[in-house]
Parts: structure tokens; C-alpha cells; sequence
């Protein structure tokens, strides 16, 4: 058991486009994870698709680099579209 | 002890393995190796309890005698039980539960695909919704019995040891039944003739790839589940199932 891998799991639903991260299993190989991940995340009809990827190759910011890498964009309201006014002539974009 | 007809015969075989099988996947919970391992187990138990019920509700209407599939579980006597030998064997290690695992499923999955087309609606109808949970179960255990065959060697091993303990319950998989044939002569289920050479063919493939050796054909003896002579574990295991129901008869939340 300690020497299973962990592996992150994302599920598409039916009605979802993309596969959304919803959480880890632990397994020998990536079969059994894919297997596992069905008995513990589907079990209610949550998902057509399945990934999973091992953690250990997941690359992911750390928790230090917060303020360079995000708080500066938090001053930059005209990256959002609703900042910007419409004419009345071009109606619903 | 009763003697029903034989498609209640039939029934009773289909529900009562894969309710004692269920049974035996239980005891694994608190105990399985790993906490996914334990919901796989679980998923796999819950399934079959689901199937269970809906060959005795069949059976229970066919015997009309006021009986349910509550009843059919929990009030009958060992020698009443038409489970395969198998299926009541302790779980032992990992290696002999997914190896029984292994046998069962591919009983019946070859089964079921044979009964999705039989003329008898009901029986087409459960089997084809069984199937797809057991399509399923059969991939789970041959995976495991894969990893387990051609892993280390202590697991190895220990699958052999497993296969040594189970080999000879296999008989009752790939044996000819009188109760069977009749049923397929009247036309209510298809010809079940090529059942054992589909159950071979799936070990042979699956011991392969686990480089796992298959043992001789195994030949009957004096236990038959077809007439309820069982193997000393039955009873056992019905006492703890069927407790409460013996104690408490009716008993609700």
C-alpha cells in the first residue's frame, strides 16, 4: 500500500465539456487508478470520462509565489470584458 | 425439503450465488487492503445483491406461496441454497477472494450474455441489465489477477496457492445439468451448451498474460449445490447473514 502511486482524478460529466479535478486514489498501476477512481467518484452518476494523471507529474505553483503571480493582476479591471461600455446599436454580444 | 420447478430451480442458482458471493465480499469491509480497494469491493457486493433480488422476486412469484425475496434470503436452510460450491469458500488472503472473484465472474458473464437472449422476457431482461455491472466486474478481477500472477514472486505464489484451494469448486461451472437442458428444450433460456468452453477459454487467456499455470479439469464429487449438499462454510456464513431475520422476525427500522 505505501508504495502504491497517488494519482489525481478528473471526471467529465455528461453534461460538463471539460474534465474538472475532483480528487486523488492511490493504486499500483494506472488501470487499477482509472478503476478505482470509477468506485469512488461515479458511483452517483457523476461522469462519462475519466482521467487520471500521477501527482508526481503534476507541476504546480507554490503556495510563496502567490503575490508575484497573481496579485498583480488584481489592479487590471480592463482585462474583464464588462469593463468596457457597448454601444446600444451592437445589442447582445 | 422443496423441490421446485425447474425454472425456479434456475433462479434460485442465479440469485442465491451472486447473494452469498455479496455476502463473502462484506466481510473484506474494514479490512480491505486499501480504501479504494474496499469501495471497489463493496460496488462489486452491492451490485449483486441488486441481482439477487431481482431473480428471487422472479422466483418468489413463480412459487406463490406468499413468499418474497426477503424470505428467500433470510428464511431458508442451508440445504435449501442452490449457490455454487465457490461462491461460500473463505475469502483467505486477497489472492484466493480475487481468484474466486476471477472464476465467478466469467461464469457469469459468459451466462448472462447467453441469457440476455433468452425467450422468457424476464429472464433476458435482468440478465441483460446484470451484464453490464458484471462486464465491469469481470474487468476488475482479471485485472487483478493479472497483477497479482505476474507481480513478485511472493505473489505469485500465492495466487498458485489460491487456484490449488478454488481449482476443485470449478466443476460446478463447466458441468452438464439436466435442470439446464430441459429448461433450453422448452425454450425459456438458450442452449447453455457452450458455457464451459467460453469459462475455459476466458482462463486460459487470463492465466496466460498472468503467467499462471491451469490445473487438469476438475472432476465432480459427493457436494452438488443443485441439491443443496454444500461444503461446511454455508452454514456458517448463513448463521451471521440470517440472524437478525431468526431472532427478530419482521423486524423494521
Amino acid at each position: 500500500m505505501s508504495e502504491w502511486t497517488l494519482f489525481e482524478v478528473f471526471i467529465r460529466s455528461k453534461h460538463g465539456l471539460n474534465h474538472k479535478h475532483v480528487g486523488s486514489v492511490h493504486a499500483a498501476d494506472a488501470e487499477m487508478a482509472i478503476e478505482n477512481a470509477r468506485d469512488l467518484y461515479t458511483r452517483r452518476n457523476e461522469g462519462v470520462s475519466i482521467w487520471v494523471v500521477p501527482s508526481a507529474s503534476i507541476t504546480a505553483t507554490a503556495s510563496d509565489e502567490k503575490e508575484p503571480l497573481f496579485d498583480p493582476s488584481e489592479d487590471k479591471v480592463y482585462r474583464h470584458a464588462s469593463f468596457y461600455e457597448l454601444p446600444d446599436e451592437v445589442g447582445h454580444m | 425439503m422443496t423441490k421446485y420447478d425447474e425454472l425456479t430451480e434456475f433462479l434460485l442458482r442465479l440469485g442465491d450465488s451472486s447473494l452469498i458471493h455479496a455476502q463473502r465480499l462484506c466481510e473484506w469491509t474494514g479490512r480491505a487492503p486499501a480504501l479504494e480497494e474496499e469501495m471497489g469491493m463493496m460496488n462489486v457486493g452491492l451490485d449483486l445483491v441488486g441481482q439477487a433480488r431481482n431473480w428471487y422476486e422472479y422466483a418468489a412469484e413463480r412459487i406463490n406461496d406468499g413468499t418474497d425475496a426477503d424470505a428467500l434470503a433470510f428464511r431458508r436452510d442451508e440445504r435449501a441454497f442452490r449457490n455454487l460450491l465457490l461462491v461460500e469458500q473463505p475469502n483467505g488472503d486477497f489472492a484466493v477472494t480475487m481468484t474466486k472473484q476471477f472464476f465467478f465472474d466469467a461464469w457469469q458473464f459468459h451466462l448472462l450474455t447467453l441469457l440476455k437472449d433468452a425467450k422468457d422476457e424476464r429472464i433476458a431482461a435482468i440478465a441483460a441489465k446484470s451484464l453490464k455491472e458484471v462486464t465491469y466486474h469481470l474487468r476488475r478481477s482479471s485485472q487483478w489477477v493479472e497483477r497479482l500472477g505476474d507481480g513478485t514472486e511472493e505473489s505469485h505464489q500465492r495466487m498458485e496457492k489460491a487456484i490449488d484451494v478454488l481449482w476443485r469448486f470449478t466443476f460446478e461451472l463447466v458441468e452438464k445439468s439436466d435442470t439446464e437442458l430441459a429448461l433450453s428444450e422448452s425454450g425459456s433460456i438458450p442452449a447453455l451448451t457452450e458455457l464451459p468452453e467460453q469459462w475455459r477459454a476466458t482462463v486460459n487467456e487470463v492465466f496466460a498474460k498472468a503467467t499462471l499455470t491451469v490445473p487438469d479439469a476438475p472432476s465432480t464429487f459427493y457436494l452438488s449445490a443443485r441439491t443443496g449438499m454444500h461444503s461446511e462454510h454455508l452454514g456458517i456464513l448463513l448463521a451471521e447473514m440470517q440472524f437478525l431475520q431468526r431472532a427478530y422476525p419482521d423486524a423494521s427500522w
